[in-house]
């Protein structure tokens, strides 16, 4: 049964942990600017900026931290964008997203064009390294699994615990998850719902777009245009697994990243060579849809979700 | 009292929004340990005027002093600062979070590193000892109940140190019972040195709890009163400009029973069994939650019996579903006009023909909008219901239009059967006598009224025959005059169930 050896096989672990990372970057994002009460569908295209924006730094000359930098620093600006069109102008946030992911993408394309008219194929940056922890990187299984990656892995898990912490924790977190709940009991507080879901936004987008830049400065060395891929889409669907918490989420984006690297395992395999490996590659998204209709019959939606805040208006 | 200083001092406050002067010149001042009410029809002003001394809206002309420090205008963190709380009318509490978080919620600086609840929840704790505002504090907002969401409210002002509460009609949503545990809480307070600002319409309330009354009409302060020197007829005939009678209820002509409720049980309800006749009003008075939101949804058709027998007319319904009701000729005034009653963003002629569209207002699969805009503007015209027009979105109305619209469209048809839940909730003094008045017109044409009130008033006031419920159970009929308020409440806390049972 090979399906066993792979599931038993550290290196199947560490490419699922890998795989998750971007996802899980994103997936707090996204998470962020929800629970503020704001809908960001602009997370695909910001993940494709942010992978450009990231690449090209580096190609540029920057080292991989200034790369990560260029690329959350892009997607704030696309976060901006996003923020003052739906939240002080309340317009509808799927159009808004919708077009902020199409103009990112296009950016990207335009920009890159620009600035490589010459090229065929995209160059190549020297990526993050992997860096073991030191002692725990030595546990069987786990060690490999969870501590011989790249120092952005380990960010990205480190971001989904400040994540949680800051919201449940924090006067700052609650003052969050109420606008998103009821914006109108943070504005009699005297506090700006504007100011706060502009900034869930803004900081939101930023970690989508190093959730992109994942993709071109850890997991590939260079920019493809098609690389993110639905991404976004999946980490819209992974805060809804998650019902709106950042440890579910994460356990929802380790999950859809193991069937990812168990289909691509499954490929290998005898049973791969009978069946068409279309059939593989939709494995992981029906799993997901599955699990997402399990998992998400009480979830908790931020009450206020998509719901503009216009002050003085009853 | 007159020798307390002043904590509060609104001067000449003027607010327009277009051409309408919504504030004119307003003066008021508040002492330390006094209860103010502030009287006034709905449009007087006094949400308004509310909201620009908490720095909600921004006053055009006027300034506002606190403690004699002057308050900067549009800037609801200065109001909290210099100690005033503000419980609004519509609850600003976030559902999903705990107690505690609410009133966590927007204290101390945003960039504190941790919420310290374990400091709070003592305080909070306290608090609720002191004041006698039980709530537990990590109990969801979601799971409260209203009395309860607005003992969180206070809290939350309390919480901030407030040392001037302003409560925007408290008592619109709450029980008898409840309104007493208020009138406790507010007297606790005051007698701890606070000062109350209390909005309200209803005036046997302001004479139970305020030391003085200012009264609004049309954005003007038109009396300021001690409560000791007047009455609840003075202060109405100041409150709308001039004497209000209350509509004379003629002795009624009972009918046959036109609906029944035989030992119907199921949604909480227990064997009740309920006549309604032709020419006659039914009270159904009991504290809220106790199985009122059932038999209106029976009635209504929007569910149907678990056990025992709906009849009509002598017999029993088929199918029951709402289009079944509504086919049966049973009116319905629901209890909430913006959430079931009407729908915000349609126009006016829209939510006229919301129930009758199928059959008057249709041909061949086509919208006669024509004949749905004459419908909608003959309602207009003699429920006088102030609008622009029939094409004005319903959202834009006052709640006391709204319901005149209601219950133009369920009253036209001239129904055999209304269902009236809550008529009058939340309406001014004038809108109220205009929507019994019509009541009663519609019960001496002959239909049916089942009247569902949680004001005691409002029940003995009008009804023939008065039911309680309690817990799901229907106590007996009390005929007109038999049973005083006294009585009733027994009945309401569940007394008397026993012996019938």
């Amino acid at each position: 049964m090979e399906i066993f050896d792979i599931l038993l096989s550290a290196t199947f672990w560490a490419a699922a942990v890998r795989i998750a990372s971007p996802l899980i970057f994103a997936t707090m994002g996204e998470l962020i600017c929800e629970r503020a009460g704001v809908l960001n569908l602009g997370i695909e295209g910001i993940m494709v900026i942010g992978a450009f924006c990231g690449w090209m730094a580096v190609y540029q000359g920057a080292d991989l931290w200034g790369g990560v930098g260029v690329a959350m620093g892009a997607g704030m600006l696309f976060g901006l964008l996003h923020a003052t069109l739906t939240v002080p102008f309340g317009l509808s946030q799927h159009v808004v997203g919708l077009g902020v992911t199409l103009l990112a993408t296009s950016t990207s394309s335009f920009a890159y064009r620009l600035m490589l008219p010459e090229v065929t194929s995209p160059p190549k940056i020297e990526p993050f390294a992997v860096w073991p922890v030191p002692g725990l990187s030595e546990i069987p299984l786990i060690g490999p699994a969870l501590f011989q990656q790249t120092p952005l892995t380990y960010a990205a898990f480190a971001v989904a615990g400040l994540t949680a912490l800051v919201l449940f924790r924090t006067p700052l977190g609650l003052a969050l998850r109420a606008a998103g709940e009821n914006p109108a009991a943070v504005d009699a507080q005297g506090l700006s719902v504007t100011g706060l879901r502009m900034g869930a936004v803004i900081v939101g987008s930023g970690l989508m777009a190093v959730g992109g830049a994942f993709l071109t400065l850890s997991a590939f060395s260079s920019f493809f245009f098609e690389m993110v891929n639905g991404r976004g889409w999946i980490c819209i669907a992974l805060v809804v697994f998650g019902a709106w918490k950042p440890g579910k989420a994460v356990l929802g984006a380790l999950l859809f990243a193991a069937f990812d690297a168990l289909q691509v395992r499954m490929q290998q395999t005898p049973l791969g060579q009978a069946v068409p490996y279309q059939v593989f590659l939709m494995m992981p998204y029906i799993l997901s849809i599955l699990a997402l209709i399990l998992m998400s019959r009480r979830a908790e939606v931020p009450a206020a979700l998509m719901t503009p805040f216009n002050k003085g208006e009853r | 009292m007159s020798e307390a200083p002043v904590v509060l001092r609104l001067t000449g406050i003027t607010k327009r929004f277009g051409t309408l002067v919504a504030n004119d010149g307003i003066s008021l001042a508040l002492r330390q340990g006094e209860v103010v009410a502030l009287l006034g029809e709905n449009g007087a002003g006094k949400t308004t005027l509310m909201n620009i001394l908490f720095g909600h809206y921004v006053a055009d002309e006027g300034t506002v002093e606190a403690f004699g420090q002057p308050l900067p205008p549009g800037h609801p963190r200065a109001a909290l600062a210099a100690g005033v709380g503000m419980v609004h009318q519509h609850f600003t509490l976030a559902d999903s979070l705990t107690v505690l978080e609410n009133i966590l919620l927007g204290t101390g600086s945003l960039w504190r590193p941790s919420l310290g609840k374990g400091a709070a929840r003592a305080r909070v704790e306290a608090l609720s000892r002191d004041f006698g505002l039980k709530v537990h504090p990590d109990a969801r907002v979601g799971s409260l109940s209203v009395g309860e969401r607005q003992r969180v409210e206070i809290l939350k002002a309390l919480y901030r140190d407030a040392r001037v509460l302003i409560l925007d009609e408290p008592t619109a949503v709450l029980t008898p019972q409840e309104t007493e545990a208020l009138f406790r809480t507010l007297r606790l307070a005051v007698g701890r040195g606070l000062s109350v600002v209390f909005i309200s319409h209803k005036l046997h309330e302001v004479m139970g709890i305020a030391d003085r009354c200012v009264v609004l009409r049309h954005g003007r302060v038109v009396g300021e009163v001690k409560t000791a020197d007047t009455d609840r007829h003075a202060l109405a005939a100041m409150m709308v400009g001039s004497e209000v009678t209350p509509p004379a209820v003629a002795p009624a002509r009972p009918g046959p029973v036109l609906m029944r409720l035989d030992r119907v049980s199921g949604a909480g309800l227990r064997q009740v069994s309920l006549d309604l006749r032709a020419g006659q009003i039914v009270g159904l008075a009991g504290v809220s939650g106790n199985g009122q939101a059932a038999v209106s949804d029976l009635i209504s058709g929007l569910i149907a019996p678990a056990a025992g027998a709906v009849e009509i007319g002598g017999r029993p319904v088929g199918r029951w579903t709402p289009r079944q009701a509504v086919a049966e000729g049973i009116a319905r005034i629901p209890e909430d006009r913006h959430k079931t009653g009407t729908i915000a963003d349609f126009t006016l002629t829209e939510n006229a023909i919301l129930e009758g569209y199928r059959s008057g207002f249709s041909r061949a699969g086509w919208m006669d909008w024509r004949a749905a805009s004459d419908f909608a503007k003959g309602i207009i015209r003699r429920y006088d219901v102030r609008c622009p027009g029939p094409e004005t979105r319903i959202r834009l109305l006052s709640g006391g239009n709204m319901q005149k619209l209601i219950l133009g469209r369920v009253l036209e048809p001239g129904p055999k059967i209304i269902l009236a839940n809550q008529p009058v909730r939340g309406l001014d003094i004038g809108a109220i006598g205009y929507v019994h008045s019509r009541l009663l017109q519609a019960r001496d044409a002959g239909a049916a009224v089942l009247l569902i009130s949680e004001d005691l008033d409002e029940i003995m006031g009008l009804s023939n025959v008065i039911h309680v419920i309690s817990e799901g159970r229907l106590s007996p009929g009390f005929a007109r005059g038999t049973m005083t308020q006294t009585d009733l409440g027994l009945w309401m806390a569940g007394h008397g169930f026993a012996d019938a049972a």
